[in-house]
């Protein structure tokens, strides 16, 4: 069809000319409009034309004032004013006239008011008001073509605080037999959820209805706004998954009307909102994920027909199945999905597998390499846009080796590129590569100043104010810190030498500030030269004001012994008479402090290094200042978006004339406003959402986590070994320098193919820019993200040493170690128990504890021995007291006794049991240990303990039969346990049935819970098998902790803590950095990678068990918030 | 969602402008501004995406006439793309082999069939014949007409 529409357009000569077109007859070429147009287009001076203009403007306005002038007419009139203000020229004076036809006119003329209303003008405008009523009028219309009119307007622009007034309607059109006005007012009510979400909340459930419309029409409106609520909470709208899932099964099977069909494709606009909708879902959600499995992989075949409709489709599958819960099978054909778009010789394709690229290499950096010769192509693409996308998938593969590389193509880019928003955000990008990877300080000052030369006035400002903090604060070695300043200080001196003029004011600053602190590292540089240079700034006419107060400082700080005084003195004088106060402050400061040396010395020491600058955010020496205001009555402080709030809500007009509720009434009629009892059912999932949503404005942190974790970083490596082996295939040895090589690693199969010249330049090019990619690398420890080992680490304030770190490891174990003499009660214990059956075990304990433990505080030991004997016999029906721990740990089995165990709680009990249970922690192993005491005085011949948990397995060694016990005895129970689903706590559930020899079967239940972090034990490793680790992990979670901070060392501190209190093994801690490496039980490994950051502890979890990291977090965060 | 969509011609005239969040005025005569020189100084064989600060700009032409459409970050390009062309086919099958005249001379009419197609900034209707329908039921209406005979075109 588009051919068709191409060719018509194209054949057609003049366009211009209006003789004999196929159009022109339906021109309305003798109106005033058709005229007016003509008359335009025939003028060739722009000054031709605003004079025509104007002079229609005038003839216009003089004809809609006129009180003659018939609708009909003003119609016509309104399509002329229309055609003026789209050439840009205003005709505010016909707005109003618009509404009075959208008030007046009959349906046709009303449509062109509406229409000029529209377009004339927007949400805030006050003349809107007027068109309220009209709007209410036309929404009770019983002419059909006029509610839908009113519906479109509304949907375009209506004032938020008007909203109220019409809901109801738009509600009520919900229910509307005819399908199109149920649409648009679905579509209209997805308007106000947009611009006003708190005052739809109540009709959630109405939404609902919508999405189970009999018309696929009206449904799929209803997907607009389902597509915005689970993107704010995902939660909230999981049930509906399978509900999404069967209306794309019918989709993509055809089963919709043909009227649905986009070029013999079915409703794809629908099948791609939906995948949209299945991708929020699915995120991090294993069996939500597993719903939409299949579904998925039928859009993938169905989707053959080679249009950019199916590619469309094909696409947003892609991007759901690589965002969702990882399915291999599907990974590998959404791999090859990514294959197809990549190859394309569509340079519309070859877009979208660029960009899909840059999704997926995060998770699967080998995808990268298996494209990469035609990355390279579109590296040199003539089309920028081609280009720039191909650098922001470099940048997400960016390692220590390929950096220069990067960095170089990025740079190239930037002085080509015109766009100030592209500049500003590859500028930050160099910025943080070199930052991270920079392999020398040359490299690392030069493209720095590459940087803030081609960044100019427009970059970011905390990319100069970052480097500056990094040459302030310096590194690991002083002996680096020291070679980095001297290279940014000749290199900015000799920028001075050259032309300084042509450098932008930012990077002026910087420099100022680096010779003012650091010039005079270097020895053989007069103090006059650096000063003279800087002068010669000030006297530039493009230098701003701001800047010369960055140079003026340089000098205070440079003027030391008398240094060139003239210079000082020329300068001081010039600025101290400035009109810039601020900058006839530096000046004086300048005269003064030249002429003070002492004072000097005082204000501006030398060599003292970086105090850190302590910060009251919390601005409490303000304290008293405001509670003395608050008590003269002044009013209390309210945050901004508080202040707006309150302000949007008494601008807010009295709606009362209406009799329609206000919002605030809202959420309880939505309690009392269920019809049928279909939504009866629904709503009271529902209610709970619309208080989330109304709570979600308030809460921007919300926000920002669904953000945050838009793609996560799950690189789901693990699952994808066929892909990384074909991948390994291009890359031919023979190219590969040798010290690239090291890094490309070697065991790559190759089929080394004789190349001709030009393609050689690019598979070098091909080889440095990928080379590091893959993940046997040693070289690159942790993959391309934040924690890789940086040159530019920041120095700690004090010097670091990991002796704290190896300190604590014997005291390791979580619970205190049983003492000896306990231990040798207890096995004397055990071999009792079975040689003297009738012993009471409380009497029995006791005794034996008694004779080993002279001091010991057990309750009932010696004096009272006898005493309690004799209440027992005193009393028939006695309910003794269950044992307690320390004698119920004699019954430990003696393969566990030496092993940390948990206190011993009491789960539960009745007239007869006594339920205990506690768990020992073995090295490969968790062995919870259930004691059964009985505390009858029959036998129970029999005994069943069952236990259930969805978050463990459990494995038992005496399959749930524990025997019997007899009276006053306890029986045990060992369960061995292993997670199968981490979760922060994880809880047994158990039931124990028993039958005395005479009465009924009796049953006890209990639940007990135990932290994760008794699963967890120390995993060792070396840095390098750390560093392969760290890439193959999918699931991962950040979080800022707190640190000890009392100790010098604060890092091995608060390592320390970790490795005491959670059994985590330290593998290195390298300057700021640490890795830590944990695992839960045999085989599910859990790395930690920290770091110190603005006096917080920066973790980084990674672990292949999904929930994992966030769990440790949990105990991490706990344990040392508890020290 | 799409946030606006500009028709203009090869001399960079406007033709049609449809905006779905409110602008000001001189904003949208910066952004046409931006929209005009962008898209008409693209090389030949280039992809038919830009970048505009954080919107991505689809644009295709059509003849004399470029279709330049302005969507959020994370929406689908492709989709824009087949968005304008049956923007195009919609015209085309309004008018009987559209051309640029047809749009400089019945640009209302070309507003209307783009309200019917698109609502709010998100597509409404999809099927050719159910937006002409619409569309033309609704240039039938005269004055005084009674509504119950274009309902039944309409509405079926």
């Amino acid at each position: 069809m588009s051919d068709v529409v191409e060719k018509t357009l194209t054949a057609l000569p003049g366009l211009l000319s209006l003789d004999s077109q196929p159009g022109s007859n339906k021109l309305s070429s003798s109106s005033k409009l058709g005229n007016l147009i003509r008359g335009v287009t025939e003028l060739t001076s722009k000054h031709e034309e605003e004079k025509l203009i104007q002079r229609e403007l005038t003839s216009i306005k003089e004809q809609v004032s006129s009180p003659n002038t018939s609708m009909r007419q003003m119609k016509e009139l309104m399509v002329r004013a229309i055609y003026c203000e789209m050439l840009g020229y205003e005709a505010s004076f016909s707005y109003i006239h618009a509404i009075k036809l959208a008030q007046q006119g009959t349906a046709l003329e009303k449509r062109v008011g509406y229409l000029a209303v529209s377009l004339f003008l927007n949400e805030s405008h006050e003349l809107l008001l007027l068109l309220v009523n009209t709007v209410l009028k036309d929404l009770q219309s019983t002419n059909l073509i006029e509610v839908c009119m009113a519906l479109t307007v509304v949907s375009q622009m209506f004032p938020k605080d008007m909203i109220p007034a019409i809901l109801p309607l738009v509600e009520e059109k919900l229910n509307h037999p005819k399908e199109i006005i149920r649409r648009k007012a679905v579509l209209a009510l997805y308007k106000f959820y947009l611009i006003a979400p708190n005052q739809v909340q109540h009709i959630h459930n109405k939404f609902r209805k919508a999405l189970c419309d009999k018309d696929p029409g009206v449904m799929t409106a209803s997907l607009h706004i389902y597509l915005q609520l689970i993107e704010e909470n995902p939660e909230g709208y999981k049930d509906l998954t399978t509900s999404f899932v069967t209306i794309l099964k019918q989709v993509v099977g055809g089963k919709l009307p043909m009227d649905f069909n986009y070029h013999s494709v079915p409703a794809p606009w629908l099948q791609i909102q939906l995948l949209r909708i299945l991708c929020l879902l699915g995120k991090n959600d294993q069996s939500t994920s597993e719903i939409m499995y299949e579904v998925l992989d039928e859009s993938l075949r169905r989707a053959e027909i080679n249009h950019n409709i199916t590619y469309a489709i094909l696409f947003e599958c892609v991007k759901c199945i690589y965002t969702i819960h990882p399915k291999s099978e599907l990974l590998e054909k959404a791999a090859k999905c990514i294959g197809n778009f990549v190859l394309s010789s569509k340079i519309n394709l070859k877009y979208l597998g660029l960009k899909a690229l840059t999704y997926v290499v995060q998770q699967d950096p080998k995808l990268a390499l298996q494209h990469q010769m035609t990355i390279i192509e579109c590296l040199d693409h003539p089309d920028l846009i081609i280009k720039r996308e191909t650098l922001e998938l470099l940048f997400r593969i960016t390692n220590a080796q390929n950096v220069t590389v990067i960095v170089d193509k990025m740079l190239e880019f930037l002085r080509i590129n015109k766009d100030d928003y592209t500049t500003i955000d590859l500028v930050g990008k160099v910025a943080e590569l070199a930052e991270k990877y920079a392999p020398d300080n040359e490299w690392f000052i030069e493209t720095m100043s590459t940087v803030f030369s081609v960044g100019g006035d427009t970059m970011q400002p905390d990319i100069p104010n970052s480097f500056l903090k990094l040459l302030s604060e310096g590194f690991d070695s002083v002996e680096e810190d020291r070679k980095l300043r001297l290279f940014a200080v000749d290199s900015y001196v000799s920028l001075l030498q050259g032309e300084p003029g042509k450098l932008p004011q930012r990077f002026l600053q910087v420099i100022s500030w680096v010779l003012g602190e650091y010039s005079c590292l270097r020895a053989d540089l007069e103090v006059d030269t650096v000063l003279r240079l800087l002068a010669k700034l000030l006297d530039m006419k493009t230098t701003s004001s701001e800047t010369k107060s960055w140079v003026l400082m340089a000098m205070t700080k440079l003027c030391e012994g008398g240094a060139g005084v003239s210079v000082v003195r020329g300068v001081s004088e010039t600025y101290s008479s400035s009109l810039d106060t601020v900058l006839r402050q530096r000046a004086q400061e300048l005269q003064h402090l030249s002429q003070d040396p002492e004072l000097r010395a005082r204000v501006l020491p030398r060599h003292t290094g970086l105090e850190p600058l302590e910060v009251d955010s919390s601005l409490s020496f303000l304290d008293g200042f405001v509670s003395e205001a608050l008590a003269a009555g002044a009013a209390p402080y309210k945050p901004p978006h508080q202040r707006q709030e309150e302000l949007a809500q008494a601008k807010a007009l009295s709606l009362e004339p209406y009799g329609l509720s206000l919002p605030l009434s809202m959420s309880s009629c939505s309690m009392t406003d269920r019809q049928s009892p279909m939504l009866l059912s629904i709503s009271s999932g529902l209610s709970g959402n619309s208080n989330d949503l109304s709570h979600k404005g308030g809460s921007s942190s919300l926000k920002l986590d669904g953000v945050k974790r838009v793609w996560g970083r799950e690189g789901y490596l693990a699952q994808r070994e066929p892909a990384e082996e074909s991948a390994h295939v291009e890359v031919p040895s023979t190219l590969r320098s040798p010290s690239q090589q090291g890094g490309a690693d070697g065991s790559h199969s190759q089929t080394p193919t004789p190349t001709p010249e030009p393609e050689l330049e690019k598979q070098q090019l091909a080889s440095s820019l990928f080379v590091g990619l893959s993940s046997h690398s040693s070289v690159c420890l942790m993959g391309k993200s934040e924690p890789t080992p940086q040159r530019f680490r920041r120095k700690a304030r004090s010097p670091a040493s990991s002796s704290g770190a190896s300190e604590n490891i014997s005291h390791s174990l979580v619970s205190p170690p049983i003492t000896v003499d306990t231990l040798m009660c207890n096995n004397l214990l055990d071999s009792r128990i079975t040689s003297e059956p009738d012993v009471s075990p409380l009497e029995q304990t006791n005794g034996s504890c008694d004779e080993e433990l002279p001091d010991s505080d057990v309750k009932g030991s010696s004096p009272s021995l006898v005493g309690d004997d004799a209440l027992v016999a005193a009393d028939p029906a006695p309910h003794e007291e269950p044992p307690k721990d320390l004698l119920l740990i004699s019954y430990l089995p003696a393969e566990l006794s030496g092993l940390s165990h948990s206190e011993i709680t009491p789960l539960s009990s009745d007239q007869s049991l006594d339920l205990s249970a506690c768990h020992v922690q073995k090295e490969g192993d968790l062995v919870l240990v259930v004691f059964i005491y009985n505390s009858s005085d029959s036998d129970i011949q029999q005994i069943l303990l069952e236990l259930d948990s969805e978050e463990l397995e459990v494995s038992c060694e005496c399959d749930g039969a524990v025997g019997g016990a007899r009276g006053h005895s306890v029986a045990v129970c060992q369960y061995s346990l292993s997670v199968k689903r981490p979760s922060v706590h994880v809880e047994l559930v158990g039931t124990v049935s028993y039958q005395f020899p005479v009465g009924t079967p009796q049953s006890v239940q209990f639940s007990y819970k135990l932290p994760l972090s008794s699963f967890i034990r120390p995993l060792t490793l070396s840095t390098e098998e750390y560093g392969t680790m760290w890439l193959d992990f999918s699931h991962d979670t950040k979080q800022n902790l707190t640190l000890i901070s009392d100790d010098p060392e604060p890092l091995a501190a608060s390592l320390s803590v970790l490795k005491k209190k959670l059994q985590l093994h330290v593998v290195e801690i390298i300057g700021m950095e640490g890795i830590v490496a944990c695992r839960l039980l045999q085989d599910q490994p859990c790395l930690m990678h920290c770091r110190l950051h603005a006096g917080t502890l920066a973790v980084w979890l990674r672990s292949p068990v999904p929930d994992l990291p966030d769990c440790l977090m949990y105990f991490c965060q706990r344990a040392l918030q508890e020290h | 969602m799409i946030r606006f969509l500009l028709l203009f011609s090869r001399q960079g005239k406007l033709r049609l402008q449809k905006w779905f969040t409110p602008i000001t005025e001189r904003e949208k005569k910066k952004i046409t501004r931006d929209m005009t020189t962008m898209v008409l100084s693209r090389q030949p064989r280039s992809c038919n995406f830009l970048h505009w600060k954080d919107l991505k700009i689809i644009y295709k032409r059509y003849a004399s006439l470029y279709f330049c459409l302005a969507i959020e970050n994370g929406e689908n390009e492709l989709i824009a793309l087949e968005v304008i062309h049956r923007y195009v086919e919609l015209l085309d099958k309004y008018f009987g082999n559209v051309c640029e005249l047809d749009i400089i001379f019945n640009f209302e009419k070309a507003y209307f069939i783009l309200d019917e197609f698109l609502m709010g900034g998100e597509i409404q209707e999809t099927s050719k014949q159910m937006v002409n329908r619409s569309i033309e039921a609704s240039d039938m209406l005269q004055e005084g007409d009674s509504s119950e005979w274009f309902e039944v075109e309409l509405f079926g």
